[in-house]
């Protein structure tokens, strides 16, 4: 076993993990954030998407150990005080979503996106959620949620967990 | 699934991770990780040992050193893609690194790393071997040099020893080429079917110096030889590059599989070849 430290949508935590054990299911399985989810074996779908320092990351492909002394944000650390982050609330009003599976990760992946481009395209939003599969809804709402995002104001740190 | 059981090691230092890999016969180096955690839960890969390198960070960033550029190993895709050096100096890798697999896995991917793996399709090695870069490798004995050409060995299948590490590569700097990097495949994240990375120095009109290589046409990238001699004082013309370009494929021999047979790779060569090379003069 080997002790870690991480911070996770605001809070630190100290554990002991074996190894082997993914980031992803540290998340789910020793702190309950199960509003990550595993959706493939091969780093394709991006559905278990977070940010690592600030950053996207798949959270499948990533090690419990390696993410020692780094901090993590996952889609349950974006609302504040009982509001959505405008990329949730986006999502909500354009029904961005069916299953609802892969939309955790899509919400992540779009707040990334925004960060990096704030004035995406639709070719660009397209392009920048190429590592997240959606399997119902046809992308469509998808993209006008982040369009839609895109237009409102942002939080002073956009996709931050404080 | 999750991986198989394997001891763990972060070093802080190439000296540390070197007697690491010494002193472990069945270790595997995890860089970005991005290709080695799908192999580890596919159990395609279950190593004793992993020795992560991300905790040192003299193997991260891009440096001018005089006539070349320096990566270091661990400098993530992201960082490369919209590194000023790069984009002065070598743009071409800019190009190739911004398409490789999807926004999450170039945060998390490194240069070095999807080098070192040496997939066939993957596609750093055809920019590598085009640029004629060299691969500076760690080992017991100091460094070692190792040119492109030489680096790649076979599918997966590099001259790294298996207790040495890739520590940075060296590009000689194009500043001025053109560049452009032609990827051919169906669908979003699509590994290449084939790829070409072309740079071109113009002088007036017409082409000076040109740099192609070839990437998922044989087990190793392919320096597209007899295409850069036929371009050499050439105008960069759309009827005097598909000349040249018509050679792509010659001496080549690759794999049927799933995604096309050879003779349509060996096809795909030749008119890749043709679109990377003009965009590339259009942008020189």
């Amino acid at each position: 076993m080997t002790r870690i430290t991480v911070k996770v949508d605001g809070s630190s935590f100290t554990d002991e993990v074996e190894p082997r054990t993914l980031l992803v299911l540290y998340l789910r399985e020793q702190l309950g954030k199960t509003g990550t989810v595993v959706g493939c074996d091969t780093g394709n779908c991006g559905a278990c998407t977070v940010h690592l320092d600030g950053r996207s990351v798949k959270s499948c492909s990533l090690l419990a150990v390696q993410a020692d002394g780094h901090e993590i944000t996952t889609i349950e650390g974006l609302a504040t005080n009982g509001e959505l982050h405008p990329m949730q609330q986006a999502f909500h009003e354009n029904h961005a979503l069916q299953c609802g599976y892969c939309t955790p990760g899509m919400i992540m992946q779009s707040i990334d996106l925004i960060a990096d481009n704030p004035n995406p395209s639709e070719d660009d939003i397209r392009l920048g959620l190429e590592g997240n599969l959606c399997r119902c809804t046809g992308y469509q709402n998808i993209v006008k949620a982040v369009q839609a995002a895109a237009a409102a104001p942002q939080p002073s740190a956009a996709g931050g967990a404080q | 699934m999750i991986p198989a059981a394997f001891e763990y090691f972060a070093p802080a230092t190439v000296d540390e991770a070197l007697g690491l890999l010494r002193e472990h016969s069945d270790a595997k180096v995890l860089a970005g990780g991005q290709s080695l955690m799908p192999a580890l839960r596919l159990r395609l890969a279950a190593p004793e040992v992993i020795v992560d390198i991300q905790k040192i960070d003299d193997l991260r960033g891009v440096r001018d050193d005089g006539d070349a550029l320096v990566i270091g190993a661990m400098t993530p895709h992201s960082t490369v893609e919209s590194d000023p050096l790069v984009a002065e100096h070598a743009r071409l890798i800019a190009l190739a690194t911004a398409t490789v697999g999807d926004p999450q896995i170039r945060h998390r991917g490194t240069f070095g790393g999807s080098l070192a793996h040496a997939d066939p399709a993957a596609d750093l090695p055809a920019v590598a071997v085009a640029l004629e870069a060299s691969f500076v490798i760690a080992g017991a004995d100091g460094r070692r040099t190792v040119p492109a050409a030489e680096f790649f060995e076979g599918v997966f299948s590099t001259a790294l020893g298996e207790d040495e590490l890739l520590v940075e590569v060296r590009v000689p700097k194009y500043t001025g080429w053109g560049a452009h990097y032609e990827k051919f495949n169906r669908v979003a994240q699509g590994w290449s079917i084939v790829s070409v990375a072309a740079a071109v120095r113009l002088d007036g009109d017409s082409i000076a110096e040109a740099r192609v290589g070839l990437g998922n046409m044989g087990p190793t990238p392919i320096r597209a030889t007899a295409v850069e001699a036929a371009l050499v004082g050439q105008p960069a013309t759309a009827d005097a590059v598909r000349e040249a370009a018509a050679r792509a494929a010659d001496g080549t021999s690759p794999v049927t599989d799933i995604n096309g047979d050879a003779d349509y790779r060996r096809h795909l060569a030749t008119v890749l070849t043709r679109r990377a090379v003009l965009a590339a003069a259009g942008t020189a």
